[in-house]
């Protein structure tokens, strides 16, 4: 999408238009209170302004959503597993693409995949590569909350350095949690040659605009949204969008794009804050303040600045 | 019209699949199905075809996109063998439990470890649970026809179940054979148009497919699977008897050989049916009552009608190409139940189960003969050895 339609569109974007537009994700759900997931899956349908066809991997937005007879989804919605959800996804997109070219389909149909961390990040990874490769017509939506939360808050390869969860406890042997660092999905999505963003419900327009832009781009997309879980991270369940907003200004969580192999930071915060104010409000890393985990913020810190400091000479380089 | 080729069981499977013109086609490539997607492709390439061929990166991701392709709305089709089989797994009670009528060849081959390319059953034997309609073949002929079929009962309305269609690998998928096509438009005709039920991409009706179910409604979920499966019989034989009229080739439930007025008789799947029928020609010659049953619709097992079929004889061995460990043969497990609730008039024959050409090892005339012997003295009050045993092992 050409910049300037983008920023026309972005200057049209009200979100108190945009509330009363019609949900095709639909309230009555039962995902926990506090949960930012939801969030995240209304923002990137209200960004959708085209039919659209959803694939959900295995996980909490897909068995708080649709059971038994009632579903939450007023588009249509298929789950298969856990792993697939993008390889399913490819394949409604390829019989869509089969029905089309037999005049059976309009040709304004989107394809999203919405898949947690555990399903894109690890078990997916595969299903995920090779959907993207292959190059479908399709958008896969990571809803990042760093751990697989479904079954109990156990460590995945998106679980924060230093985090604990029921699979990287911190314990008398091992006091720091979570020994290694997380997998730079994003990236490696990017390496795939296609648009690759990361994004935050708490950056609403930045978020519904990558969204937007990656509708236009023909072809296979990928964006990695931050969606705190208040279950998992031991936090208050009235501030997802908070904590969303303080990984982004920590740069913990830096909201960046690639396209066409450039890399663009969409939003530098005007005041980049210690990763403490986003660390210190969640249960996951109080063991971090203890006795026995010296070290292990700073660690953390430096592993942000570097990460932080990348983005942005890439980002310059681009421009 | 029909035409009269030399070729293998893959490439006739490979022409009945273009003759059926799915919408979309998902592959992964395995020795030894790799042949029939490698050729569908090339239909592909050379517009013989309209089907969208999606290359998934893996067999579990093919049957994923089978899935949301068939969800989708429309004809699909895949193929696999033994480790595809197996990384399948997961999705193929996924297919089934979503009623989406996918066909798929299965050419069948050993399973790991440890590693072998060659034909046995443990691939399909290993599926028998998941929920699919499977037909075994024991040629060309019979593969080509039954992939044919296979479009007609997946699809059909009272059913709508994906669809293995088994082979055995190298035997017959790579070997040449003669056999019969039908005219590209006969099967058309006979196949017919795709009929949508419940279509992922009906946008005006949305709908959501693979709901989580719980403790109140999964038992009669299930529940109804094992009744749609109970229709399938019904439907396999009213297609096979409008395929008899469009080809002249007669199909059944299973078939039988020489098997109404024999004493003693071998069960067998596929390739080495073709073997044993021919040693039961001689053993006629010589006096001895022989015949055989080669099941074709393993799933659902039609266990009345082989039951009735089988209850008469004297004595009875059921060759496996496959085994469960711990257990008897998979067919013998099949052919034993169905005799059980055969028996009504107090008389069933003995039963013996032998183990056979695991990993593509030969099964000769010499094989069948040797069991078909054993079974007549059985037949004469010899007494009964193990119940079963691996044939032909090398000591």
């Amino acid at each position: 999408m050409e910049t300037r339609e983008l920023l026309k569109w972005s200057a049209q974007v009200k979100l108190r238009e945009k509330s009363k537009q019609e949900e095709r994700f639909e309230h009555g759900h039962r995902m926990c209170a506090g949960c930012g997931a939801p969030t995240v899956v209304k923002m990137v349908l209200m960004a959708t302004e085209y039919p659209v066809v959803v694939s959900n991997a295995t996980g909490c937005l897909e068995v708080s959503t649709c059971i038994q007879e009632f579903t939450a989804w007023k588009t249509p919605w298929i789950h298969t597993a856990f792993e697939n959800a993008a390889a399913t996804l490819s394949g409604a997109e390829t019989m869509y693409r089969a029905l089309l070219k037999k005049g059976k389909m309009p040709d304004n149909v989107k394809f999203i995949a919405f898949g947690g961390d555990g399903g894109t990040y690890d078990i997916g990874l595969q299903s995920l590569s090779g959907a993207m490769e292959r190059g479908h017509d399709m958008l896969y939506v990571c809803y990042d909350n760093g751990a697989y939360m479904n079954t109990g808050i156990q460590r995945s390869s998106a679980t924060p350095l230093g985090a604990d969860t029921t699979t990287s406890p911190a314990g008398s042997a091992n006091p720091a949690g979570k020994l290694q660092a997380r997998k730079d999905l994003t990236r490696i999505m990017a390496a795939h040659g296609i648009y690759a963003a990361q994004a935050s419900p708490s950056h609403w327009l930045d978020l519904m605009n990558k969204v937007k832009k990656a509708h236009q781009i023909k072809g296979a997309k990928f964006i990695n949204i931050i969606a705190p879980c208040n279950r998992g991270w031991r936090t208050a369940t009235d501030n997802s969008i908070e904590l969303s907003r303080l990984a982004v200004e920590t740069c913990y969580w830096p909201l960046y794009e690639i396209e066409d192999g450039k890399l663009k930071v969409t939003v530098v915060p005007e005041e980049k804050k210690p990763a403490d104010q986003f660390f210190k409000l969640q249960g996951r890393f109080k063991h971090l303040y203890a006795p026995g985990n010296e070290g292990m913020l700073e660690r953390i810190q430096a592993e942000i600045d570097r990460n932080w400091e990348r983005l942005l000479k890439e980002s310059d380089q681009a421009c | 019209m029909g035409k009269v080729v030399a070729v293998t069981g893959n490439e006739a499977v490979a022409n009945a699949l273009r003759q059926a013109d799915p919408d979309v086609c998902s592959l992964y490539p395995i020795t030894p199905q790799t042949d029939i997607v490698q050729r569908f492709s090339s239909f592909v390439a050379n517009g013989q075809v309209q089907t969208e061929l999606l290359n998934a990166e893996s067999e579990h991701s093919a049957m994923s996109a089978a899935i949301g392709a068939a969800a989708g709305g429309g004809r699909v089709i895949t193929a696999t063998s033994s480790q595809g089989l197996a990384l399948m797994w997961e999705m193929l009670h996924i297919a089934s439990g979503m009623n989406l009528p996918i066909i798929m060849p299965l050419v069948n081959r050993a399973l790991s470890a440890p590693l072998n390319i060659h034909g046995d059953h443990s691939d399909g034997m290993g599926a028998r649970d998941t929920g699919w309609v499977q037909l075994w073949s024991e040629n060309a002929q019979e593969a080509y026809d039954n992939t044919i079929m296979a479009f007609r009962i997946g699809e059909h309305l009272e059913i709508r179940l994906p669809v293995m269609v088994c082979m055995d690998g190298f035997i017959v998928s790579h070997s040449i054979a003669r056999m019969e096509y039908l005219g590209d438009d006969e099967v058309k005709n006979f196949i017919g148009p795709y009929q949508k039920v419940n279509p992922l991409l009906d946008l005006e009706h949305p709908k959501s497919f693979g709901p989580l179910i719980l403790t109140d409604l999964y038992h009669e979920y299930k529940r109804l699977q094992h009744e749609i499966m109970g229709r399938v019989k019904n439907v396999v034989l009213q297609v096979s008897d409008e395929f008899a009229k469009q080809s002249g080739r007669k199909y059944g439930l299973f078939e039988s050989y020489r098997l109404e007025d024999a004493d003693i008789a071998l069960v067998i799947l596929n390739s080495a049916a073709g073997t044993s029928k021919d040693v039961i020609d001689e053993l006629r010659d010589k006096g001895i009552k022989a015949g055989l049953l080669k099941p074709r619709l393993f799933r659902p097992f039609p266990y009345a009608e082989i039951g009735q079929a089988l209850r008469h004889l004297k004595a009875v061995c059921v060759m496996d190409r496959a085994d469960s460990f711990g257990g008897y043969g998979p067919m013998f497990m099949e052919i034993s139940s169905a005799l059980y609730q055969a028996d009504g008039e107090g008389r069933r024959p003995k039963l013996i189960n032998k183990i056979y050409g695991l990993g593509g090892r030969d099964y000769m005339p010499g094989d069948a003969r040797k069991v078909l012997l054993e079974l007549n003295e059985i037949s004469k009050g010899a007494p009964l050895g193990a119940v079963k045993e691996y044939m032909g092992v090398r000591e």
